[in-house]
């Protein structure tokens, strides 16, 4: 603890509801927020916490009825912190043990709180590297915590190991959060990405609120990343650099994928269950076949025989007329887009795959799921192959989605790829990194799976709930989370951190930021030292 | 001490709570509140005065008025020298603490004052000396006597406040003291700091 930011004392408190502080009469209410850390010395050990709120009280209610004046400064400045005082909520998180068994073992989650009267400061910048860590080969810096210097790091091996999520309102820094992110996973951790960039923001350049442009994945870390992109003239337009343009074949659509696009589609059900029956009709052509079906005498048998309704048949016609539309997709396609990411996710080039013009949600959902079911089969296959034969498994894939309510909401998160991965988790070495607004559009059991969660600014109360349900001290956070600056702050907790913490994120955008997250580059001199070395 | 303390009278009455002194002279009495002591630098008990008195020295006999033909009281006085000597002035005071070895401690003595002690007002720097800590502010709420005990409090911390260039300190630290002390009572609180207000 810092001596000099002595706030007061442990006066009453509960392990569920977190303790009293008393402010000293030196200490102000104002200068002490919400998500601030603080550490509480108590007799043989040391304690983190929260604060989780802030309060005035008195001794005598009489005093809120009878105030002294406002002019009167001599008794504001007695009742002030003795008979009038500031009361903080602190939930404590960790315990730090006094004896050398601790230091080693680190801190602990606790299981008691600090003795009465136990002296408490706000936390010192060493006290946060010690639970947090320093900046390593495994830990990325994120960010600040809430008024502090030191550097908050995450565990980015630790991290991929669980899917995560990460949540805010529009407009509250999810992109930026996700970039940085993004990069920290690949710099540190040793697992590719998988992201599918509806707006195109991720992959060659994004931008800001302020209409600047900042540098995206690729152009910070061209040979670790490639741009795929689902449509050609938009990439070009931007004059964005691709290494491959998706198309995707009809062939290559499964019945299971029409059932996530029911709703998007407006399909019926019946509709949906007549893909079914028409895929073991045809075969993988079915959709070419399908739609080759025209009114007439032959084909009202042919739909009888297979007992489709004719309005089934239309809703799912109109269905697959839409998705035919898309321009990227096409009858038949030799190089399937598949196969293709596949290779490059194997060879440890990370893969950002570009929407275009196809911000629509339909074609999203098509081409992520479509995408998605193949190669976690792949990787499913591949794990299970490497723990038969005993070598080392694929690296670690992190599919990264947007507007993720769309593809795990209660209604299709059993159906669709996206909700086996958040439920079956890592063990085919393939986690998901979900990005959404609406948080409380995902199915529950998905978002008690997701391991670390990060959250900007959250204001509708479903939303706040289901992105803290489980949590404990649950109530304690809602009044942090829903207190964050409705920018570039953000709170994160769960799994890779060892208690959740209010932080500010890096900087992102700016020359001097690019220049922190890439690894150093060799100056040209010493590059024509080594060139020369070369030679001789 | 670099001042010398003005003797003020001699103990007449001696209890574990307190003690009553008689003055030398006539209405020359130490005021309300402020703080007096009995024995030397090393050993010797500190009291405030908390109530005063002027009498007939027989308990049975009342003054009688003796005014009717004088132009003023003075001559009273004047016209009948034997009165100062047959009036007397007592204060009587409440024990908020004692000396002992030179330690001031700030509690009741272990024993009552003698009779015949003199009795001493404290000079500034003993009233400081007296004022770092505040236990004695206890002992003056809880004390039973007729003087109403915020007024006596806000007296005392009003005299001894005088002693300071800058009594607003002391006052503040005072203050907070009561605060702690009168948590459940603001009322009272508020009547002390209204009277105690620099």
């Amino acid at each position: 603890m810092n001596e000099d930011v002595r706030l007061g004392l442990v006066v009453s408190g509960s392990l569920s509801e977190g303790v009293a502080v008393r402010l000293d009469s030196k200490a102000s209410v104002e200068d002490v927020v919400v998500g601030r850390y603080v550490t509480i010395e108590g007799k043989s050990r040391r304690f983190l916490g929260m604060i989780t709120d802030v309060k005035l009280d008195a001794s005598d209610e009489r005093m809120t009825f009878a105030p002294p004046d406002p002019g009167d400064t001599f008794s504001a400045e007695i009742l002030s912190g003795t008979s009038a005082y500031g009361l903080l909520t602190v939930t404590p998180y960790l315990v730090i043990g006094g004896d050398s068994k601790a230091v080693v073992e680190g801190p602990q989650p606790v299981k008691t709180i600090p003795s009465h009267f136990s002296p408490v400061g706000l936390s010192s910048d060493s006290d946060i590297e010690l639970v947090f860590g320093k900046e390593d080969d495994k830990r990325f810096w994120i960010g600040n915590p809430l008024d502090m210097e030191t550097k908050l790091c995450l565990n980015l091996p630790e991290l991929v190991k669980r899917s995560n999520g990460i949540f805010g309102k529009s407009g509250t820094g999810k992109t930026f959060l996700t970039r940085i992110l993004l990069i920290g996973m690949l710099q540190k951790s040793a697992c590719v990405n998988l992201v599918f960039d509806m707006h195109s923001e991720y992959g060659w350049e994004g931008s800001s609120e302020k209409g600047r442009k900042v540098k995206a994945l690729k152009q910070l870390f061209p040979t670790k990343v490639s741009i795929f992109s689902l449509d050609e003239e938009n990439a070009r337009r931007r004059q964005v650099s691709t290494d491959f343009i998706v198309k995707i074949g009809y062939d290559e659509i499964e019945p299971e994928d029409m059932a996530l696009l029911r709703q998007t589609l407006n399909l019926t059900d019946l509709a949906v269950e007549a893909c079914f029956t028409l895929r073991k009709h045809f075969g993988r052509n079915w959709i070419k076949s399908t739609l080759e079906i025209d009114a007439g005498e032959e084909s009202e048998e042919l739909l009888k025989s297979l007992t489709i309704h004719e309005s089934s048949f239309q809703s799912l016609k109109r269905g697959l007329g839409t998705i035919t539309r898309l321009s990227f997709m096409q009858p038949h396609v030799e190089q399937r887009a598949v196969d293709f990411v596949l290779k490059y996710l194997q060879q440890g080039t990370n893969v950002v795959l570009e929407f275009g013009r196809y911000t629509d949600i339909t074609a999203y959902i098509l081409v992520a799921n479509l995408l998605t079911r193949r190669i976690y089969s792949q990787y499913r296959d591949q794990t299970e192959k490497a723990l038969a034969e005993d070598t080392k498994p694929p690296a670690p894939l992190v599919i990264t989605i947007e507007e993720a309510h769309k593809f795990l909401n209660p209604e299709v998160a059993s159906q669709t790829i996206f909700g086996t991965i958040a439920r079956e988790m890592r063990k085919y070495n393939c986690t998901l990194l979900v990005i959404d607004q609406r948080p409380s559009g995902i199915d529950s059991e998905v978002m008690s799976q997701l391991g670390t969660k990060i959250t900007c600014l959250l204001d509708n109360e479903k939303d706040i709930d289901s992105v803290l349900a489980g949590i404990s001290g649950k109530n304690e956070l809602k009044g942090v989370l829903a207190k964050l600056a409705s920018k570039q702050q953000a709170l994160v907790f769960g799994h890779a951190v060892p208690m959740p913490v209010a932080f500010s994120p890096r900087e992102y955008g700016s020359r001097e930021s690019y220049k922190d997250f890439t690894p150093a580059e060799t100056s040209p001199r010493e590059v024509e030292k080594n060139i020369d070395e070369l030679w001789r | 001490m670099n001042e010398t303390s003005q003797r003020l009278g001699e103990v007449i009455e001696a209890s574990t709570t307190g003690f009553t002194a008689q003055c030398y002279e006539l209405y020359d009495l130490p005021p309300l509140g402020s703080l007096v002591r009995t024995g030397d630098s090393t050993n010797g008990l500190f009291a405030v005065v908390c109530h005063a008195v002027t009498e007939g020295l027989e308990p049975g006999r009342k003054p009688i008025a003796r005014g009717k033909d004088e132009p003023d009281e003075e001559s009273i006085f004047q016209s009948n020298p034997q009165l100062s000597k047959l009036l007397r002035s007592e204060f009587s005071t409440l024990v908020v603490g004692h000396r002992k070895g030179g330690r001031i401690l700030q509690y009741l003595p272990p024993q009552p004052a003698r009779i015949h002690s003199f009795v001493h007002a404290c000079t500034a720097e003993e009233s400081k000396d007296f004022g770092r800590t505040f236990g004695f502010l206890n002992i003056l709420l809880n004390a039973k006597i007729e003087t109403p005990a915020d007024e006596l409090i806000a007296a005392t911390l009003r005299i001894m406040g005088a002693s300071y260039a800058d009594p607003r300190p002391f006052l503040i630290g005072a203050g907070k003291e009561l605060a702690s002390l009168l948590g459940e009572d603001y009322g009272k609180l508020k009547a002390i700091l209204e009277r105690i207000k620099p």
